[in-house]
């Protein structure tokens, strides 16, 4: 069985088909990657499987579980966490709490015992907070820990987007374009810590990127989207030599 | 180790202390009827705009009717008192007057706060606007509670080691839900509140927690106000209350405990100040909220916080900012 | 040759108590795309930010057709001739694609050349004119870019600031919009290029800076930067 199974997913901005019949079987392990070109609705299909949108039509599973209108806080504790196109992070706050705001659903203690600071409370407390250090030294970011967010350089923001949604244990990752914004140099060091996240956190990727240095880099398949249909999926050298993808997508002097 | 043991009683010390003072202020005379009026009504403030910066300060909400939570509140408390204890008991019975009073208003926020977080949006600031106008003009037409001329009856229940207390309970829950699990949830729905959601918060849940907590304390605020004046009447708690705490909220600083005690305790003495003006000294409020808007709008404090009232484990963070970004920059 | 068209001075900026760029100097001819690479975090937008007047320089000077523009207003900047696409766009979400082509075009004297402007940006992003009516917020990402560009060639300024104009674009937009620049630069609009992608970048460029924490640490024409080893190896990717 699929670890995410989507079915016939369409959805409608008014009149307009954002996406249509998409589909997709992620098993467990995978790194897929989502190509195609601008306002193919690729963000879309992230914001209906997170539950942004609810689709028009369709199927979300998640390990068999149906998760079409479940709330997004929802679906993301059951294991979906991503990042951003454009960087979403808390700006004003540290560093810390936002790995630690990442880790909301799993500090188990009731309103009350917070509003007293009870014994679980403070247990729970120093657990998030040695969790939120592991991620940030992980990631090569505690020594910001007590920084505001937007006080990082850009690339250490993209990484801190990424500690943040590790922090809710997901089993599968959505990255919308972690690339954006680097130069080649960086990108090469990108593709190194998503393989190596992969294999440390027994991820299963799912990216969207146009940067072909990272989607011919590291995904095993690839779907590629246009006008909100699968005009193309398969592995990375049959997509390079695909005629459609060539002329809606990848242009001329990629090939 | 030791020091933190040192230091928690230290800020036990402290608070006795302030009790012990605001005991002897009260008993001994030391200073006049007047300026203990005064105090009570900073105390009660503090208590007003540290809830009300819970919403609107830490969540980023605009809710502008807090004074609608402080009627229900203050009418809870003085039905509780007069007519179901009877005024006997005295001092006893006051705790429970008051408790009534915080969890009437936080009831009534549930009425308020579940439609109006059903959907994203600005919707709160209107809502909460009708809110307190319906609340007034119910309390208005409900003769029982003597309609336009008001609800009296209460003994002088309040004095300042009650508000003291209660003071320092909003200080010390308001802080601990804060820096708690719920209060970075809060303050990630100020920041954005689709990637809160979106990073696991149950934003809705939150919200309506927040809302909840917020009016409670309103509402104690009510039941200390209405002990204190002795006579409760629908206009006291009109748009006019609602702006003189956004004031307070804005002036002192957003997000900030020290901030909010400021922006009562400053405003509060500068109205009395301005007594002279008359009817003059009512553009005071609005005015300096325009002004504060334009100028620095995150107020006194915009943000950030005494040192005093962040609690330990968080604090060694607190210290260490500014330099990690020095050292990163180098 | 004659005076550049731009022209900066040991320029430093700080963010509070970062320096973000420290004592910067170049110049920008008449009629020549130059392009700024480097890592994130380098100085670049820092630098175009502080030409178009949205950051106060801490020092030094930025002269544009003899006039000293760091004590200006952003918008006297954009009277005087420059245009800047932001990056992260900064187009009005809330307002149609048109209204914010329209926008542009606010403080233009040449009220008469506006519609040729308008066909030929059409022409340039046939997308967009598809999508007049469209909120601009509504539009994606690709598309918004798309905008910004189109946006700044509305105003018709003398230089045009670019701030990581392929960001977010598909690989085929990425070519187009290389040649859009070069096209625009033909018919005259001199370019400041920010840009991640390098490759791209010096192959499109006439001159090229090679910003390292702040400083200028190379410069040269753009083919000798795209041969050079050590570009080569920190920023195109060996």
């Amino acid at each position: 069985m699929p670890l995410l199974h989507v079915e016939q997913l369409t959805h409608y901005f008014g009149g307009l088909r954002a996406v249509s019949d998409f589909n997709l079987d992620l098993h467990e392990g995978e790194v897929v990657g989502l190509i195609g070109p601008n306002g193919a609705g690729k963000t879309t299909v992230f914001n209906l499987i997170t539950g942004v949108y609810r689709p028009t039509r369709g199927r979300i599973q998640l390990d068999g579980k149906d998760l079409v209108g479940m709330q997004s806080c929802d679906i993301v504790s059951m294991g979906i966490a991503r990042t951003f196109q454009t960087i979403r992070l808390f700006r004003e706050l540290s560093v810390l709490d936002n790995v630690r705001i990442g880790h909301f659903s799993q500090a188990r203690y009731s309103v009350g015992a917070a509003l007293f600071r009870s014994g679980p409370f403070r247990r729970q407390e120093e657990r998030v907070r040695e969790r939120a250090y592991e991620l940030l030294e992980t990631f090569n970011l505690s020594r910001y820990a007590s920084s505001p967010a937007k006080a990082l350089p850009y690339g250490e923001q993209r990484r801190l987007e990424i500690a943040r949604a590790l922090a809710s244990n997901p089993k599968i990752l959505l990255l919308d374009e972690p690339a954006a914004g680097m130069n080649p140099n960086e990108i090469d060091r990108l593709l190194e810590t998503i393989a190596w996240l992969k294999d440390r956190f027994g991820l299963t990727i799912f990216l969207i990127e146009h940067q072909m240095r990272v989607v011919m880099g590291i995904c095993e398949r690839i779907l590629v989207l246009d006008f909100g249909e699968t005009i193309a999926e398969g592995t990375p050298d049959e997509i390079r030599t695909n005629p459609r993808v060539l002329e809606a997508y990848l242009g001329k002097e990629a090939s | 180790m030791h020091s933190d043991v040192l230091k928690s009683k230290r800020t036990l010390l402290l608070i006795a202390a302030g009790l012990a003072l605001s005991f002897l202020v009260e008993r001994s005379g030391l200073v006049s009827s007047y300026v203990l009026q005064i105090l009570m009504y900073v105390g009660i403030n503090i208590i007003l705009t540290l809830s009300l910066n819970l919403v609107n300060g830490y969540m980023g909400e605009f809710s502008v009717g807090h004074a609608g939570f402080m009627a229900v509140g203050a009418y809870m408390a003085s039905i509780v008192t007069v007519w179901v204890f009877r005024n006997s008991l005295g001092w006893l019975a006051f705790p429970v007057a008051i408790l009534a009073g915080g969890a009437a208003a936080a009831g009534t926020s549930l009425i308020v706060a579940i439609p109006s977080f059903r959907t994203r949006g600005d919707y709160l600031a209107i809502v909460t606007l009708a809110f307190n106008m319906i609340v007034k003009s119910l309390l208005e037409n409900i003769e029982a509670l003597g309609g336009p001329r008001g609800f009296l009856g209460m003994n002088r229940l309040t004095n300042l080691v009650w508000v003291y207390v209660w003071c320092a309970i909003t200080i010390y829950i308001i802080r601990n839900f804060v820096y708690s699990n719920y209060g970075r949830a809060m303050l990630s729905i100020r920041e954005d509140e689709v990637a809160s959601n979106l990073v696991s918060v149950n934003t809705r849940q939150t919200k309506v927690l927040v809302f909840v907590i917020s009016a409670f304390f309103a509402g104690v605020a009510g039941a200390l106000f209405a002990h204190l004046v002795q006579f409760i009447n629908p206009r006291t708690f009109s748009i006019q209350k609602s702006t003189d705490i956004l004031v307070m909220v804005y002036l002192g600083g957003i997000g900030s405990i020290f901030g909010s005690i400021l922006g009562a305790t400053v405003y509060t003495v500068l109205l009395e100040l301005l007594r002279p003006l008359g009817v003059w000294r009512w553009v005071v409020g609005p005015l300096m909220l325009v002004v504060l808007m334009i100028t620095r709008p995150t107020g006194i404090m915009g943000l950030r916080e005494f040192l005093g009232f962040v609690p330990r484990e968080e604090r060694a963070e607190r210290r260490k900012e500014g330099t990690a970004i020095a050292a990163a920059s180098r | 040759m004659a005076e550049p068209l731009l022209s900066i001075r040991d320029l430093h900026v700080s963010y509070g108590n970062i320096k973000a760029v420290r004592g910067i100097s170049l110049d920008v001819e008449e009629g020549q795309i130059v392009t700024l690479i480097g890592a994130n975090g380098a100085g670049k937008s820092t630098t175009l930010r502080a030409i178009s007047g949205l950051v106060r320089p801490s020092a030094g000077s930025v002269v544009f057709r003899g006039m000293e523009l760091s004590k200006l207003a952003p918008h006297r900047v954009v009277e005087a001739g420059i245009a800047h696409v932001p990056e992260g766009r900064g187009i009005f979400a809330n307002l149609t694609v048109y209204e914010n082509l329209k926008l542009a075009t606010y403080s233009r004297k040449d009220r008469d050349r506006i519609p040729a402007d308008e066909e030929r940006v059409f022409a340039l992003f046939p997308r967009l004119k598809e999508r007049l009516s469209q909120m601009a917020g509504t539009l994606s990402g690709g598309e918004q870019q798309m905008l910004a560009v189109a946006r700044a060639l509305m105003t018709r300024g003398r230089i045009m600031l670019l701030d990581e104009p392929s960001m977010g674009l598909s690989p085929i937009l990425v070519q187009e919009i290389f040649k859009v620049i070069a096209e625009i630069n033909e018919a005259g609009t001199t370019i400041l290029l920010v840009e991640q992608n390098a490759n791209m970048a010096l192959k499109v460029a006439h001159h090229g800076y090679v910003l390292q924490t702040g400083e200028i640490v190379l410069a040269g024409a753009a083919e000798d930067l795209a041969s050079d080893p050590r570009v080569r190896e920190a920023y195109l990717g060996g």
